[in-house]
């Protein structure tokens, strides 16, 4: 039997505006679903500031939410928590495909993934040195290559930062991790797709912000987890959340707003056992 | 008139034979003064002005109003021709319902092999957002207008399937209601199918595909338009009118309650089904370009919630890609089970080497049109192209290949137009439009003629210098 978890997730998003909102709506892929080795125990989400308007399920089957953000609200809080145990599947998350995506979809590339001069020559390296491996140490190989090459480094790189541009900037994130990887992946064959989730950090129950990583297609074994960025494949520790080609699919939160004006976001997060 | 004996003259046989579906407007032809004709054509053209059917061309500084020449010489089209075409284009257009449907969901026809991967997975029509939608009553292209040619007495080929947002509606119904107003006597000789009732069936057709909802209150239904800078406003405006729905744009929408609602003097109200003329890319700025300002915000969201029906579908654009096109055969056979009643236009993909050797070997003979291309613009049609023109060509075509088909240059079927000398042949073609609900499809008897106004023209594009004629189908 292998070992689980019990995790409890409590994420809490704050959006602050300079100006109260007239118009706003967020699109929310926040609430994680059973399957893959995970249970969902519990889970439950609010809104303050802001009104449900509906559920539905993307091309990805990611549970999704539209939120409007209630006329003259200055501040949206947008509480996500829950209870969901974990199997330590080792990354192994195996050939079911949920919904109907094709497997070609993860194929192609995307504006965040278009493997640039970079990519390619990091992908061409690790072929080149794996020649006699099977595909899944060659993976674990681009995996360790890529974070030698991109530094984690907080600040530096945003959301619309394409994995091209990590790779030569040579720090990032995780995004940026989870990013290089589908590219480079992509470019060697094999279909990629990025998750978003939680990670229970050791001796941490507080975390900085929601984690990021990839799965790589493999002929052996389907889909396989990689997080480049602490070196390992998912265990018990990792809740999936969302997932798509890349962050724009599997984004938490992607919101628009009509008028002028700035806003402050601040994420509060707890994962504990 | 004098005919161009390699084409196919649908009012003449030969000098002094009338094809049967003209004899009867003939025989009134014959009797009537020509000059009393012109002075008609003249009033017509006046008519249009007043109602105000113009159209906007793209790319052309002066003057960004035209008037689309409308010519008062009728395309006749005989009872039995017109029940073969309409089985052709029904089951060309369950076809593909069934065909956007699999391509969403299990893809069935590429685990079959029957078309190639390739054609979907580089596609930018292919919409990712669409996977896993079934829209309200199962209807993806609610409305298509199939382009036809004719190059014989029994030779029909389908040119284009248009099922995203095509127009020219309005055309048909304006070119009828004013020839119903010059010539009311052709109308009591000449036993002439009506098309008024289009917007009363769009309206119906669209009130069955509306979501489920509660209670018996009738569907509401809003057309969505761009904006008055689109070249097609004049026509989003007079279906809304003519059907009883409110005219939109963007700013008129927002999310309520889970719905689309618009907003009006009793405050905002739901819409269960929109009619949109705004193309997929401008449609949600959440979802799709985030830099529209043309669309809805969220309105994807409230689609995959099951809450709203959008007419068509966004994503139909991968049935009517020029690619995909040449598959049509296959397409129509593996959903229908049935050979194809329309036929295709031979097409070579210049994607495939051995294609792409021929076109350039017979550029001087060929139609070249871009893949994703509409309205006539970018293409190249050999026969006419000066040497400049094709040599200029010829080196796109070699840069992308997988960009372009090519195609015969057909010999369309001419209609005469009254023109300065007396009747002259012109080339034209046929767009009927279609309806599709989940019980029925409506096919109006008719559609929009375009005619080229230029003598041997092929290019019958309202925003290359064609004209539009009135469309007859003729009852039993």
């Amino acid at each position: 039997m292998a070992e689980t978890k019990t995790l409890s997730i409590t994420h809490v998003t704050t959006y602050t505006y300079d100006a109260p909102v007239f118009y706003a709506l967020q699109q929310l892929r926040l609430i994680p679903r059973t399957g893959h080795g995970q249970r969902v125990l519990k889970w439950n989400s609010t809104v303050t500031g802001g009104t449900k308007q509906l559920f539905f399920t993307d091309q990805f089957v990611n549970h999704s939410e539209l939120v409007r953000v209630d006329s003259g609200a200055s501040r949206v809080e947008i509480v996500s928590e829950g209870v969901v145990e974990v199997e330590d599947r080792q990354g192994v998350i195996g050939r079911q495909t949920a919904g109907f995506a094709p497997l070609w979809l993860f194929e192609e590339s995307t504006p965040r993934t278009a493997a640039g001069n970079n990519v390619r020559h990091l992908a061409a390296q690790v072929r080149q040195e794996t020649e006699d491996a099977s595909e899944i140490d060659r993976l674990h190989h681009l995996s360790r290559a890529i974070a030698e090459a991109v530094r984690y480094e907080k600040g530096q790189t945003d959301s619309e930062t394409t994995a091209e541009m990590a790779l030569t900037a040579g720090q990032g994130v995780c995004q940026d991790h989870a990013h290089v990887m589908i590219a480079a992946a992509r470019h060697l064959g094999h279909p990629a797709r990025y998750i978003s989730g939680y990670l229970l950090m050791d001796d941490q129950v507080t975390q900085d912000a929601s984690h990021a990583w990839c799965e790589v297609w493999t002929d052996a074994l389907g889909w396989i987890g990689f997080d480049v960025s602490n070196g390992i494949c998912p265990d018990a520790r990792y809740v999936r959340v969302a997932t798509g080609r890349d962050y724009a699919d599997a984004a938490p939160i992607m919101g628009i707003r009509q008028g002028a004006g700035g806003e402050d976001l601040h994420v509060s997060l707890q994962v504990q056992q | 008139m004098t005919n161009d004996p390699s084409c196919f003259d649908e009012m003449m046989l030969g000098p002094d034979r009338v094809r049967a579906p003209y004899q009867s407007y003939f025989d009134w032809f014959s009797q009537d003064d020509v000059k009393r004709l012109r002075r008609k054509a003249g009033e017509a053209e006046a008519f249009f002005r007043r109602i105000g059917i113009t159209f906007n061309v793209y790319g052309q500084d002066e003057a960004d109003e035209r008037l689309i020449p409308f010519d008062i010489v009728p395309r006749i089209i005989s009872a039995r021709e017109w029940a073969r075409l309409e089985r052709g284009i029904e089951q060309r257009v369950r076809a593909i319902n069934a065909f956007l449907h699999d391509i969403y969901h299990r893809q069935e026809i590429l685990r079959a092999g029957r078309i190639p991967k390739e054609i979907i997975t580089g596609n930018a029509a292919f919409t990712p957002e669409m996977i896993g939608v079934s829209p309200p009553g199962g209807i993806y292209t609610h409305i298509a207008g199939v382009d036809l040619v004719r190059t014989g007495e029994n030779e029909f080929f389908v040119l284009e399937d248009n099922v995203r947002t095509p127009s020219g509606v309005s055309y048909m119904l304006e070119n009828r209601e004013t020839m119903l107003q010059m010539f009311p006597e052709l109308f009591q000789r000449m036993n002439v199918r009506p098309v008024s009732a289009y917007p009363q069936l769009l309206r119906r057709s669209l009130s069955d595909c509306a979501p489920p909802r509660s209670g018996m209150d009738a569907p509401v239904l809003a057309v969505l338009t761009p904006g008055i800078h689109n070249s097609a406003y004049f026509e989003h405006a007079f279906l809304a009118d003519q059907m009883g729905a409110e005219l939109v744009e963007s700013q008129d929408l927002r999310i309520e309650h889970g719905h689309v609602a618009m907003r009006t003097t009793q405050g905002y109200q739901r819409i269960d089904v929109l009619y949109r003329r705004v193309d997929d890319a401008y449609l949600d700025p959440l979802t799709f370009n985030p830099e529209s300002l043309l669309g809805v915000p969220g309105i994807m969201d409230v689609y995959r919630a099951g809450n709203i029906t959008i007419a068509n579908a966004p994503g139909t654009g991968i049935a009517d890609d020029k690619a995909l096109y040449s598959y049509m055969p296959d397409i129509i056979e593996f959903y229908t089970g049935e050979r194809a009643i329309l036929k295709n236009v031979p097409t070579w993909r210049c994607s495939e080497e051995d294609a792409l050797a021929y076109v350039l070997e017979n550029l001087g003979e060929l139609v070249v049109k871009e893949v994703h291309g509409s309205g006539g613009y970018g293409m190249l049609i050999g026969p006419t192209a000066s040497k400049k023109e094709r040599t200029a060509f010829e080196a796109k075509l070699r840069a992308k290949p997988a960009n372009y088909i090519a195609q015969p240059t057909l010999a369309l079927s001419t209609v005469p137009i009254l023109a300065k000398s007396g009747l002259a042949p012109r080339h034209v073609d046929l767009r009927p439009f279609v309806l599709a609900s989940p019980n029925r499809i409506d096919i109006t008897p008719g559609g929009l003629t375009r005619v080229a106004l230029k003598k041997g023209s092929l290019v019958v594009n309202s925003s290359q210098g064609g004209g539009t004629k009135d469309t007859w189908v003729l009852g039993d």
